[in-house]
């Protein structure tokens, strides 16, 4: 059975969904940064 | 607790890399699926992420809808993104092992299958009232659509108990037999899940608490400019009189 293909898709799938949450977490948090520094208490 | 971040980072990621190993080399082949068994260590230690942090969810909505608590709140809604996300992972490598040993991607009017589907859209829309309602009383609704979204959680677990379904029986607790190497391998890749998942939450907790730190600044400032503004028109407005 040529199924293998199959396992490696669905490791691939795992921790490009996860890769995508975390990205757009790190991405959330640099906006937050920048509104924070706008605010006058960034240092 | 900053130096315990990475540090914790570091050791899921080497734990993490050990489970994937025992996955793929150490655990054996079955003999009737072959090699694309292995997609059970991703997608059931994912299922029951989702199934844990969705109860976390459950729980620390009743806490808020009881004391009010905006920590439980923003445990509610941790839980609730992150749990999404496991859910989303079960979801996409279910139907990938489905369709080489099935024939098919999804078994349509399967209780499992369907149950799952309904539980992530349940917890989807959930995050979509957190993110598009503003109103004073959006924390307390999101609250109570968690308490009855919960309900779906037993149906989903037990549904492979009590109905006949295209999905496999528990490999745990429900009278099949699984080889100690690959029950072991499976623990061992859900506490490599479990330490990951709690890190993802830990940033994700910092980042709501950050958010919800800059609105306050926001508020207050808005506050004060208002307050300003209103100071320097009363002069002008009594010399008028």
């Amino acid at each position: 059975m040529n199924a293998i293909k199959f396992l490696f898709a669905a490791y691939i799938a795992t921790w490009l969904i996860h890769a995508f949450y975390i990205g757009t977490l790190v991405r959330r948090f640099g906006r937050l940064r920048q509104q924070w520094k706008e605010l006058g208490k960034g240092k | 607790m900053k130096r315990l971040f990475p540090i914790l980072s570091i050791f899921t990621a080497a734990f993490l890399a050990y489970a994937l190993y025992r996955a793929l080399v150490v655990a054996p082949t079955d003999a009737l699926q072959g090699d694309v068994y292995r997609i059970i260590y991703y997608h059931v230690p994912s299922a029951w992420t989702a199934l844990l942090l969705f109860l976390i969810n459950f729980v620390a909505s009743i806490v808020y809808l009881i004391r009010r608590s905006p920590k439980a709140d923003m445990v509610a809604l941790v839980c609730a993104e992150v749990g999404v996300v496991f859910c989303t992972v079960v979801l996409v490598t279910g139907p990938i092992w489905a369709r080489p040993v099935w024939g098919i991607w999804w078994a349509p009017g399967d209780i499992r299958l369907t149950s799952t589907l309904v539980l992530w859209l349940i917890y989807v829309s959930y995050l979509v009232l957190r993110r598009f309602s503003s109103g004073a009383q959006t924390q307390m609704l999101a609250a109570a659509l968690a308490v009855f979204g919960a309900l779906d959680m037993p149906l989903v677990y037990f549904s492979i108990w009590f109905f006949r379904t295209q999905h496999p029986q528990p490999v745990i607790g429900g009278g099949g037999s699984m080889d100690p190497r690959m029950l072991h391998t499976l623990l061992i890749n859900w506490a490599a899940f479990l330490c990951f998942a709690f890190l993802i939450c830990w940033s994700r907790y910092r980042l709501e608490v950050v958010q919800r730190e800059v609105e306050q600044a926001h508020a207050l400032e808005s506050l004060v400019g208002a307050g300003e503004s209103a100071k320097a028109s009363m002069p002008l407005s009594r010399s008028s009189q």
